[in-house]
Formats: C-alpha cells, sequence, structure tokens
C-alpha cells in the first residue's frame, strides 16, 4: 500500500488531473509524437528552440496517469534549459525511475521531478514515465520521426 | 476501508461443481502477491495449471525423456507412445475423426500460420479474398495480411456492431465468390463474445467456402466438436486451458491436409530424401518437421485428461454463473463502462474506469494482488472500434469464485479512492 502511495504522488495526480502546457503549438520548431503500444499511450510533443535554449515545451494526447504526469511536469522544468541541460536531466530522471539512484540525495537537482522516484518499484511503469521524455529528447536532437518505447 | 469479503453475495452458487476442491489442484493459486492472496483474474492470457500437468512434464523428464519416432530403444518407445496418445487426447477432446487431422504446432498462432501459408499456397490466387471478422486477434490478422501480400490476395473485414458481435447480414453479403476462406474466432478474447461458428459454417459452406476457427479463447470454456461445427479448420492452445505453453494443435478435414504442401521442411516430415527429391511423410507428420515439443505434449494430454474427468456441463454453468455475477457486481459499481456486451458471451469482461486509465487500473489491482491484463489485448482493431485505447480486462477460470470477484469489486473502489 505505502509503495502504491509513493507511486501515486499528490504531485503526479495533480498534474494528471490539471495537465500543464496542454495545448498544440502552431508555431512549433519540432513535433515529435511518442507511442508505446503495449499500453496505447500517446502523445505529441511540441517544441520551441532558440540557438541553444528550449523556450517553450507543450503536448496532446492520451495514456496514464505516470506517462501523462511525467509529459506535464516535464514540460514544466525543462522550459529555458539548454540542449545538454535537458539531456542531463533526463538521463538524471532515468536513472531515478529504474532505481539506479535514490530521489532524496538529488532532490535539489530534480524538483519536482522527485515525484516520480515511487515508479523505481514498479518496473512495468518505467516506459510511461520516461515516455515524454523520449519523445522531447529525440526533438531535440532534430529527429522529426515518431519515437517508440517499444 | 470495507472488508473485502461480502458475506451474502459469497454464498455458494447451487451447483454440482466444488470450486473448493478443483482450487487445491493448482498449488500456485495457493500463494499470496504483494501480501494478499493471489486473484489470478488474466486466464485469456494464460491458465495456471493443475498439479497433474506438473507431474507428467516431471515424469517425462525423470523417466522416458528420449526423442519419438526413431529409436528402437525402450525409452523412445514409451516417449512416442506417449506422444501420440496426447494425440489421441486431441482428437477426443475435439471429438474429431481420425487422428491423422491432428497436428501439433507451438500454439494457436503457429496454428494459423500453418492454415494461411499452407492453404494459401495451394488455394489463393492474385484476386482472391479471404475473409476475417472485426474481433480478430493480432494472430488471426496478421499472418492472412502475409499470405494475402504474398499471393495478390484481398483481406477483407466482416463488421461487428455495438455489442460486439458479428454483423451476420455483412457476413452474408461478404460470402461471395471470390472467398477462398474465412477465418474467425470462436470466442474473442479482448471482448468474450462467442460468435455462432455453426451457422457461419454453415453459410459459408453453402457457397463452398471453407471456414478456420481460432479456437483459442474457446476451448478452455466451451465443449467443442468439429464434426458437428463442420468447421475445415480449427486451432487452439494447450497453455489457455490449463496445460504447458508452446504446444498447441491444429485440426484439419483430412480433405484439406492431404492437398496442403508443408509448412516447414526437416525431419519427421519425409519419408526418404535424395538430394533430387523428398517425398513426405504422411499425415500428419508432414506437417510436424524436427524434433516435436515432447514434454509438452505430454503436459498437454494430461491437462485435456484432467478437463475430460469433469463435469463438462456443471463447469460451463459454473463459469456462467460466475460470469453474470462479475458482470452484475461491475455494472452495478457505477463509473465503469463494460465493453463487450454480446447474448453470448464466455470468461470475459473488458472494461474502463472513467478518468482513470487502464494501466493505472493494472497497478492498483496488483497492488490488491489481483491479476488483470491492461492495454490492447493484441488486439488493436477491437479497441479501434470502440474508441478506447486501452481497456481492463478480468478473465476467469474454472478455479476462480464469488469471492475473488468481490475482491476485484474491492480493488477497484480502491482505485476510486486512489484517483478521487
Amino acid at each position: 500500500m505505502s509503495e502504491l502511495k509513493t507511486l501515486y504522488q499528490e504531485l503526479i495526480l495533480d498534474h494528471n488531473k490539471n495537465p500543464r502546457n496542454y495545448r498544440t503549438m502552431e508555431d512549433a520548431d519540432r513535433t515529435v509524437e511518442g507511442y508505446n503500444p503495449l499500453c496505447g499511450d500517446r502523445y505529441t510533443i511540441y517544441v520551441k528552440v532558440e540557438g541553444d535554449v528550449i523556450k517553450d515545451v507543450s503536448f496532446t494526447g492520451s495514456g496514464c496517469a505516470i506517462s501523462k504526469a511525467s509529459a506535464s511536469v516535464m514540460s514544466s522544468v525543462v522550459k529555458g534549459k539548454t540542449r545538454a541541460e535537458v539531456e542531463a536531466l533526463f538521463d538524471t530522471f532515468h536513472k531515478l525511475v529504474t532505481g539506479e539512484l535514490h530521489g532524496e540525495e538529488h532532490l535539489e537537482e530534480l524538483g519536482k521531478l522527485a515525484a516520480f522516484s515511487g515508479v523505481s518499484e514498479f518496473p512495468a511503469r518505467v516506459k510511461c514515465a520516461s515516455l515524454a521524455w523520449h519523445a522531447l529528447k529525440s526533438a531535440v536532437e532534430a529527429k522529426d520521426v515518431a519515437v517508440s518505447t517499444e | 476501508m470495507s472488508t473485502v469479503v461480502n458475506i451474502t453475495a459469497a454464498a455458494p452458487a447451487k451447483s454440482r461443481f466444488d470450486v473448493a476442491r478443483i482450487r487445491n489442484d493448482f498449488p500456485i493459486l495457493q500463494q499470496r502477491v504483494n501480501g494478499k492472496p493471489l486473484v489470478y483474474l488474466d486466464n485469456a492470457a494464460t491458465t495456471q495449471k493443475p498439479q497433474v500437468v506438473l507431474d507428467a512434464l516431471q515424469r517425462y523428464y525423470t523417466t522416458i525423456n528420449s526423442n519419438v519416432h526413431r529409436g528402437v530403444h525402450t525409452l523412445s518407445v514409451q516417449a512416442t507412445a506417449e506422444y501420440e496418445a496426447s494425440r489421441e487426447r486431441v482428437r477426443r477432446f475435439l471429438n474429431a475423426e481420425k487422428v491423422e487431422e491432428i497436428v501439433f504446432v507451438r500454439g494457436a498462432t503457429e496454428g494459423i500460420n500453418l492454415v494461411a501459408h499452407s492453404f494459401g499456397k495451394r488455394f489463393i490466387n492474385a484476386g482472391d479474398v479471404v475473409l476475417i471478422s472485426g474481433m480478430e486477434h493480432h494472430s488471426n490478422i496478421v499472418p492472412w495480411q502475409m499470405v494475402c501480400e504474398e499471393r495478390g490476395a484481398v483481406l477483407r473485414v466482416i463488421p461487428i456492431n455495438d455489442d460486439g458481435e458479428i454483423e451476420l447480414d455483412e457476413y452474408r453479403r461478404l460470402l461471395d465468390g471470390k472467398t477462398k476462406i474465412v477465418s474467425l474466432t470462436h470466442v474473442s478474447n479482448a471482448l468474450g463474445t462467442v460468435n455462432p461458428i455453426q451457422e457461419m459454417v454453415l453459410l459459408a459452406h453453402e457457397r463452398g467456402i471453407p471456414v478456420c476457427i481460432d479456437g483459442a479463447q474457446a476451448a478452455p470454456h466451451l465443449r467443442v466438436d468439429v464434426r458437428d461445427l463442420d468447421c475445415d479448420f480449427y486451432v487452439f492452445s494447450s497453455h489457455k486451458m490449463y496445460g504447458p505453453t508452446g504446444i498447441g494443435a491444429v485440426y484439419g478435414k483430412i480433405t484439406w491436409l492431404e492437398q496442403m504442401p508443408p509448412y516447414q521442411g526437416g525431419g519427421d516430415m519425409i519419408k526418404a530424401v535424395t538430394f533430387e527429391k523428398t517425398t513426405y511423410n504422411d499425415l500428419p507428420y508432414k506437417f510436424e518437421a524436427g524434433t516435436p515439443n515432447i514434454a509438452d505434449t505430454i503436459g498437454f494430454g494430461a491437462a485435456i485428461d484432467y478437463l475430460m474427468k469433469l463435469d463438462a456441463k456443471a463447469v460451463e454453468e459454473y463459469e456462467r454463473e460466475l460470469l453474470g455475477y462479475a458482470t452484475d457486481a461491475l455494472s452495478s459499481m457505477g463509473g465503469i463502462k463494460i465493453i463487450g456486451t454480446a447474448r453470448q458471451k464466455v470468461g470475459v469482461i473488458s472494461f474502463v474506469v472513467d478518468g482513470v486509465h487502464a494501466h493505472d487500473v493494472g497497478t492498483i489491482l496488483d497492488s490488491e494482488g489481483i491479476a488483470i491484463r491492461t492495454g490492447h489485448h493484441c488486439a488493436m482493431p477491437v479497441m479501434e472500434r470502440f474508441g478506447v485505447p486501452a481497456t481492463a480486462r478480468a478473465s476467469f477460470a474454472l478455479y476462480n469464485t464469488r469471492e475473488e470477484v468481490d475482491a476485484l469489486v474491492h480493488g477497484l473502489r480502491r482505485v476510486r479512492e486512489v484517483f478521487h
């Protein structure tokens, strides 16, 4: 039961219910689709880039609470960061959800992302948490392709 | 928090079927998962195995393990006898006429691939039509797509209605002179619908069209009589009917199997080989290349024995009561929509919880020890037909109980609490 509470933290439930930056972006520089055929999670990530900096991120689509909250939190934390910073953040986030690092030791770096620490107890849900990130990563790498976590 | 067991609702069903005794036959059911008694409701994915099946596997490997159809030594003779005894059990289970009509394969998927490729090579040509339904599992879609592409044929789909039933008028219309074969599921894995196979076979046969039936979901729940159904092919898997994984069977009418080319080449499927020419073996060996899955075939036979010793009518009645009980329980909760409301159903309840994705439902139920399937159930066109990306699916076996349905309802209340 406690593991379940760690997974579905208030922040995650809130972002699932009221996702931030949930809109299409008409003037996006890059649009990438992220799709998990295993559970049907499907998101489109829109990115506006200026030089090396991520100016704006938004998303649309549907999926489970973990994937939607992850897309929502991600969209709010990467704005204003450089490509390198985003990649480093994704790396840290990925280590967090796969249990390679302990959230409480990296609170400052993770900020809101620390809410996803419970995912590591649910290996089947790692893909849900990282779907939007994979899409964002290929967007900033300028790959205009569909991304699949399968 | 309310208690799991509702005493009134859990009153035993009036049945000659003793579920408590059955549960004792399945060692895996005795365990706890995440601190709760295991409630296994993912039987359409795979069923659990009774002790007699586990014993058969153990006994084979510890006493008679050897290759079949080749040796003159004692163990090989014994292994061959037991392997072939399983074939006879499958024949009896399906009420097929001849043992030569039973071909062992890895499972229903390989069975459909065998029928599609071998039948297709001999009988399907450019411009021909293969007819399937809108509720097929990917395993009864993709092999036919591959054959159609290879042969220049066209795949057509019989539509289904909002309850998840085949539209028979459309079916009649689609049975035209170009249709070379119809391939249908007996029971839908995603919806639980039981299709009117007998009637559909009759309609196809009136136009001289053969019918292949995917019986993977039907064999564990219904009495299957291939002579009564008069289908031309019937494929099914052992692991969905209490037997081991990796083994299944194809029933084919001998007149078709004789005309069809081998599916794979190798040992066991030949009579004589020279570099110039190979003479194929007789049926059913023509379709069984290489050393077969001997142990699991024997385990499959043990599973059939286990099922056939039970009172089939009592099992069917028990499962029908349980499905009715579960359907009522979920319907009366509110905020839950059942996908698949056919008049004739077995074993499966697919559903969506308002505002909660199936994957989250699955995780929360798992924390309560309840195993269900979530996702598209390898039937993405069905999900699209009903406009949902995924469903949660509770699927039942003969060892499930009303108390387990109550636990499911309790678990779904937990889902609501988390997602208030």
